[in-house]
């Protein structure tokens, strides 16, 4: 596994066109490859050509600490058995601020609904997307990101409330 | 729902709205018998689906925001509601995903245990797949036979992990405890009677001429158009793609037991149910060699050394026989587990599910819970599907599509 997984990191690199110096980390089950947002479209159409087919998935983590979101999309191959085996993770940070990233959904349509799904859990706005709406939860508790690190689980307590207001007023949504 | 002016017509489980002269849009769900928590929008045009949007979430539980504030051990009941009727495959991505970060490597005989329970789970979801396939088409006799034959896994699994359907059996290093003695018995009989009932599934349903006429030719997806999607599962080797986690990078025993990836070329929803029926037989197989090697190797090592260290002295007596099981001493958790620290790491792994391949990717910041855990199963990269596949199709097809790719609800709202 490992001179094939150090295989794998040279390929990369000359898929990719990287420097020597240029990121790419053997991390414990896959490849990471960290790209600036500008050149994650340009990077992700290298893979798609050199035969990784589809996204497996699409991970949006929130940094507080150094004020950034990373989102990673993981790309393997289904046709090429000689690929099949690795997973690529292709990452690039953004500011937290104002999270814009290129979408990837006209290369791989596999990420356009794990797209939106970031895009409501984060508020990570794809550039491009064709359909950018919330995915699993309502407009309203969307709006409030769940998936940073800022918003803090409210667990339910256990008795019953006495009138519809108080009880209400626990609900993060209407 | 309804547009002033505009009749709303509603039907059992769905509302339609016309939008315009022969253009209607139909709400299918999210309480619908068959469908399961989960709204599909269509718009027809006569009775020709034009557009198709799944809308999905209705059972959302938020388990990746939940996993980040509990300890490593305990996310693995969570993970496993997902999926209930698949609780070894939709957990043991976690535990394997834990375990690289950990660097663990589990016993061999752990290795075959999980390998067992994985195949067990994956003939029940199956089965369970094709009661809820037969409900679509309307053929109530295959939902009963299927619920009543996926009974004989479930108690399998009951045998083997003392749990129905949430075992909780895979854990870091190891498993929860070792399969009973005339466990091989029970699999190898239970093994015989379901290749009988496929058999006997093939006449009543699969080659039953209305079956076939609602199957054949519907929902066609092409080999390079279930790569884009991204389809998972047994759906996309049913479209002719040879992918299979367990061959494209084996996980536990699979590189040591003998079998085969089953494809089929046609890509429509008699094909999906086809691919099924062959998986099942794969599952069984592997099932017995899995005992086979379990009956023949010593019953010690479940559980990798560094835990099983930490365990308590009854813990060790019970197994080694010198204390009977279920006496006044109760076997409880390793102590280990409970303050389990994971090292600072990422890692992602990835197992074949019953509904497809799951990924997880775990990071961790070295302390007693996960900093992120990001999950994706089967039926999620499979709904996509739906909006792909069916325009173009009419909307009496809309339930034999959705049925044959086996899309369960929960596992992807999780």
């Amino acid at each position: 596994m490992s001179t094939s997984a150090q295989g794998i990191v040279e390929r990369l690199r000359s898929i990719l066109g990287l420097t020597p110096e240029a990121p790419v980390e053997q991390l414990k089950g896959y490849v990471e490859v960290s790209v600036d947002p500008a050149s994650l479209r340009d990077a992700a159409a290298k893979l798609k050509a050199a035969g990784f087919d589809h996204v497996k998935s699409v991970t949006a983590v929130d940094y507080p600490d150094k004020k950034q979101i990373k989102v990673i999309y993981h790309a393997s191959s289904m046709l090429d058995e000689s690929l099949s085996g690795y997973v690529v993770g292709l990452a690039t940070s953004v500011d937290r601020d104002n999270p814009t990233v290129p979408s990837l959904s006209g290369i791989w349509v596999s990420a356009e609904f794990q797209e939106r799904e970031m895009y409501e859990f984060f508020g990570v706005n794809f550039e491009g997307h064709p359909d950018l709406r919330p995915l699993l939860l309502t407009p309203d508790l969307a709006a409030q990101r769940p998936l940073r690190k800022d918003f803090k689980v409210v667990e339910e307590d256990d008795y019953l409330k006495s009138t519809y207001e108080e009880y209400t007023s626990t609900k993060r949504w209407v | 729902m309804g547009t002033e002016g505009s009749q709303v017509q509603s039907l059992p489980g769905m509302q339609v709205r016309p939008l315009k002269k022969n253009l209607y849009e139909v709400a299918i769900g999210p309480a619908h018998p068959g469908s399961g928590h989960m709204r599909i929008l269509v718009r027809v045009e006569g009775d020709v689906m034009v557009e198709v949007d799944p809308d999905i979430g209705f059972v959302h539980r938020t388990m990746e925001k939940l996993s980040e504030g509990r300890d490593w051990m305990k996310n693995i009941p969570l993970f496993e509601r997902m999926a209930i009727l698949d609780a070894c495959n939709v957990t043991l991505p976690y535990v394997e995903a834990v375990e690289k970060l950990l660097d663990v490597d589990p016993p061999e005989r752990a290795k075959y245990l999980r390998t067992l329970l994985c195949e067990i789970n994956r003939v029940a979801s199956h089965l369970y797949g094709f009661g809820i396939f037969g409900v679509f088409l309307g053929h109530s006799t295959l939902y009963m036979w299927a619920f009543g034959d996926r009974e004989v896994f479930v108690e399998l699994a009951e045998r083997l992990t003392g749990a129905r359907l949430t075992h909780t059996y895979p854990m870091f290093g190891g498993v929860r405890r070792d399969m009973p003695d005339d466990f091989g018995q029970h699999v190898r009989k239970a093994a015989a009677y379901m290749r009988r009932r496929l058999d006997e599934y093939a006449k009543i349903f699969l080659l039953n001429p209305n079956i076939r006429s609602r199957l054949e030719g519907v929902g066609v997806v092409s080999k390079s158009r279930a790569v884009e999607l991204g389809l998972a599962g047994p759906n996309v080797r049913a479209s002719g793609v040879r992918y299979d986690v367990r061959l494209a990078e084996p996980y536990e025993a699979y590189d040591r037991v003998d079998f085969e990836i089953p494809i089929y070329e046609e890509g429509d929803s008699l094909a999906r149910a086809w691919q099924r029926v062959e998986e099942i037989k794969q599952s069984l197989s592997i099932m017995e060699q899995a005992v086979d090697w379990l009956e023949k190797h010593p019953r010690e090592g479940f559980v990798h050394e560094k835990f099983w260290k930490t365990a308590p002295p009854i813990y060790k007596k019970v197994y080694a026989g010198e204390v009977p099981y279920a006496s006044k001493y109760r076997v409880k958790m390793i102590p280990l587990y409970a303050s389990l620290k994971v090292p600072a790491g990422r890692s992602f792994a990835r197992t074949e599910s019953a509904h497809g391949e799951i990924t997880y990717y775990v990071e961790s910041d070295g302390k007693d819970v996960p900093y992120r855990v990001r999950l994706v199963s089967g039926s999620y990269r499979n709904v996509i599907a739906f909006k792909y596949v069916m325009p173009g199709h009419r909307l009496a097809d809309l339930p034999a599509i959705y049925g044959s790719f086996d899309y369960f609800p929960p596992e992807w709202d999780r």
